[in-house]
């Protein structure tokens, strides 16, 4: 049986792991190589990291990270931020990334997705997609969850999965932060109007929480960041956790 | 002992020269024939699309060249695929080492590409040591062998398929054992005693 991801998300700003709360107030929560590794002995099926760097220096550091990560780790890892073209996609899978996150710039130039995945294959490309929850429907957001677009989380989703994306990854900007659960409700709304993987971010705050994401929410993966990074919920202790409650894992 | 990565439009090609030099061996990334002659073990890795891949490895006769090796060669996903007679991936004509069509996953309501990590069973052949079947190994794909006579393990997806493939000197995965956490660095680690 294919089994369910538990995804570590690492935030990268000039080489060095922060981790956004509701996307502002970062704080060092230690070398990215490190604490990759060992979140991959720990068991983790697959990390993403992405780079919050605005300088094109921090870029360049991301690309050498990217680099090093790969020659360290023996699990599958995403890179996402800043990937506005073609090329900043080929130096990160040739720095050895398996798959790369597109956010923003899709929705600026949703053909972006085309070209990504006409170019590399549609297993390098995942969209990530932030989205708020407010008069009745789900907005999309670009710029890091700042700025409101007219997409909606539903119809975008389809449409970047039309184009060749390989994966979606949905964080709640409702539920980011909160470690109040997942957006269960959306994500099996998702899950039920996609053909592709979808995997869970925002929210996490209990074993329960992964529970219910898998179970009602439908995802395949889900993704957190604090949780791990503090060490709240260790990832062995959440694989028993899961196995016991019958979830299918690694 | 020398061990050429061949090296073509396909992607991922470094992450298997890295899982080499975990596992302590040093890799040439090569499209030379000479140098891939004078190999003792032979990597064909790969994540792409079946249709340009092949009229890569046309062009430059990488094709011939492969399916007339002689020491152990290991195919590595879209690899596997292309050590087959025929991808449905774009009606493609491959390299014929193994005789069989791949095809793609049947969209029956399952999501595809089939992505993450599975479980190894019925495992046999030189390649994949027995202990490791039931052990988890990373997929990405959305083409697959159907289960044959050269079928070294199957996982199941949709349907039971080709995990792992033998054929004479000629050993193949599905899944990424440069991936696939220690087990997948205990098969890199078999390729290179065989």
């Amino acid at each position: 049986m294919l089994a369910k991801r538990i995804i570590p998300c690492l935030d990268i700003r000039d080489g060095k792991t922060v981790k956004g709360i509701n996307f502002e107030n970062v704080i060092d929560v230690g070398d990215p190589v490190e604490l990759g590794a060992k979140y991959a002995s720990d068991g983790a099926d697959e990390l993403v990291y992405l780079d919050i760097t605005a300088t094109l220096e921090g870029r360049k550091l991301f690309a050498d990270l990217v680099r090093r990560i790969s020659e360290h780790l023996n699990i599958p890892f995403t890179v996402g931020g800043g990937i506005d073209r073609v090329e900043d996609a080929d130096l990160l899978l040739s720095a050895g990334a398996d798959k790369v996150s597109i956010n923003s710039s899709a929705v600026r130039d949703p053909g972006l997705v085309d070209r990504i995945a006409g170019g590399f294959g549609k297993q390098f490309v995942v969209v990530a997609i932030d989205a708020q929850w407010k008069d009745d429907r789900w907005t999309v957001f670009i710029n890091g969850g700042r700025i409101p677009t007219n997409r909606d989380l539903f119809s975008w989703a389809r449409e970047v999965q039309d184009r060749g994306a390989g994966e979606i990854l949905f964080t709640s900007m409702n539920h980011d932060g909160t470690r109040s659960g997942y957006a269960c409700e959306a994500l099996r709304e998702l899950s039920q109007q996609l053909t592709i993987p979808v995997i869970a971010s925002g929210g996490a705050g209990s074993k329960e929480h992964f529970v219910e994401v898998f179970e009602y929410g439908l995802a395949d993966a889900a993704l957190a960041a604090s949780i791990f990074h503090y060490n709240e919920i260790p990832v062995p202790e959440l694989k028993d956790y899961l196995k016991k409650a019958n979830i299918t894992i690694r | 002992m020398k061990v050429a990565i061949i090296k073509y439009n396909a992607g991922n090609i470094r992450s298997v020269d890295h899982a080499l030099k975990r596992v302590g061996v040093e890799a040439l990334i090569t499209d030379d024939h000479e140098t891939i002659l004078a190999a003792d073990r032979v990597i064909f890795p790969g994540v792409g699309e079946a249709a340009s891949t092949m009229a890569y490895l046309k062009e430059r006769e990488l094709d011939v060249l492969l399916k007339g090796l002689s020491c152990p060669v290991l195919g590595i996903c879209l690899g596997q695929q292309l050590m087959c007679s025929w991808s449905e991936e774009g009606d493609t004509a491959c390299i014929g080492i193994f005789d069989q069509v791949v095809r793609h996953f049947p969209t029956n309501g399952q999501k595809v590409p089939h992505m993450g990590w599975n479980s190894l069973e019925r495992v046999n052949g030189e390649l994949i040591p027995a202990e490791l079947s039931g052990s988890y190994v990373y997929f990405v794909h959305s083409y697959y062998v159907p289960v044959c006579e050269d079928t070294a393990a199957e996982c199941s997806y949709i349907l039971p398929f080709s995990a792992a493939m033998q054929r004479d000197n000629f050993y193949a995965t599905q899944f990424h054992p440069e991936k696939s956490g220690d087990p997948g660095e205990l098969i890199l680690k078999q390729f290179l005693k065989l």
